[in-house]
């Protein structure tokens, strides 16, 4: 069950279309640029298109964050590390593993889509729900944002404080790291 | 009609692009950005899971209506909260060892940096 008829419409097919082939073309390009700076801002690309994504399957507090932490932090750390590790006439050579690369990675998106489509998912719009939890479920993607508060303040709320210390850790590594002697 | 597996295809794809870029880019931060696509990609498949399929708590309870059993709907996105996370962490630390790295030998090249080969 939908929340709404969006789904189904024309429009939703349409933009799905147009980000999924823009997240597609920016992620190869990550990977064929041959300057490092062009790829990082495909790699952007490809965070902002992912934002839609997020859009697009009602998860608002997700895409949100996937802007600010994607689009905003990890890309200008990035184009941080490539502007401090910069080599002109180097650029993103490969090395010479690239054929079995390829055919390691086609296999294993051939494998990939073969699942796919094949397994049995047991899908929301197919369960026989009753409709009061046919309602609740709707009402749960409709203002997903509170109600994924609430599982992550009581489900999750363990895997949530490890979280807290496994950044303060990462922030402290980093600047260690870093120090000058 | 768009459905689950549109979107789960579209993560295998760039799964799957992601992963060559990370085996075969010589510069460490190209290889970084890579791994990046990777965590994206498998972001767009539990979102697209937690969308689409029914959580086996609603399965067994079909008629029930109960605000624990709603929520678990959402566990994928949790997952993907945990995943952005988890990555923050991993930018930071990596790009970190990736200048030290730099400033130490001059060089973010994989094929130079054999420290562990005889």
């Amino acid at each position: 069950m939908t929340p709404s008829g969006l789904e189904q419409s024309t429009a939703f097919t349409v933009i799905w279309w147009v980000v999924a082939a823009m997240s597609v073309i920016a992620a190869t390009l990550v990977v064929r640029l041959k300057d490092v700076l062009r790829a990082a801002l495909a790699l952007v690309g490809v965070f902002i298109s992912v934002v839609f994504l997020f859009f697009m399957l009602n998860a608002e507090l997700l895409a949100v964050a996937q802007l600010l932490i994607y689009g905003g932090a990890i890309s200008i750390l990035i184009i941080f590390a490539v502007l401090l590790t910069r080599d002109v006439h180097e650029g993103s050579p490969s090395n010479a593993l690239q054929v079995p690369a390829f055919l390691l990675s086609a296999g294993l998106l051939a494998v990939m889509t073969f699942v796919i489509n094949n397994t049995d998912w047991k899908l929301l719009s197919a369960a026989r729900l009753a409709p009061a939890a046919q309602e609740r479920a709707a009402e749960v993607f409709a203002n997903s944002t509170p109600w994924l508060a609430g599982l992550l303040m009581r489900q999750f709320v363990l895997p949530f404080e490890v979280a807290s210390v496994l950044l303060l850790a990462a922030v402290i590594g980093a600047l260690a790291l870093l120090r000058e002697e | 009609m768009v459905g689950l597996q549109h979107f789960l295809t579209l993560g295998a794809v760039i799964f799957a692009i992601g992963f060559f870029g990370a085996v075969t880019k010589r510069n460490l931060v190209v290889v970084l950005m890579c791994i990046e696509l990777m965590f994206n990609a498998v972001n767009i498949v539990v979102v697209a899971m937690s969308r689409y399929l029914v959580p086996l708590a609603m399965q067994r309870a079909p008629d029930s209506t109960d605000a624990a059993v709603a929520q678990t709907l959402l566990t994928g996105q949790v997952f993907a909260v945990f995943v952005i996370t988890v990555a923050a962490a991993e930018v930071a630390l990596a790009l970190g060892i990736v200048i030290a790295i730099y400033r130490t030998r001059r060089t973010a090249d994989t094929n130079e940096l054999k420290l562990m080969s005889r």
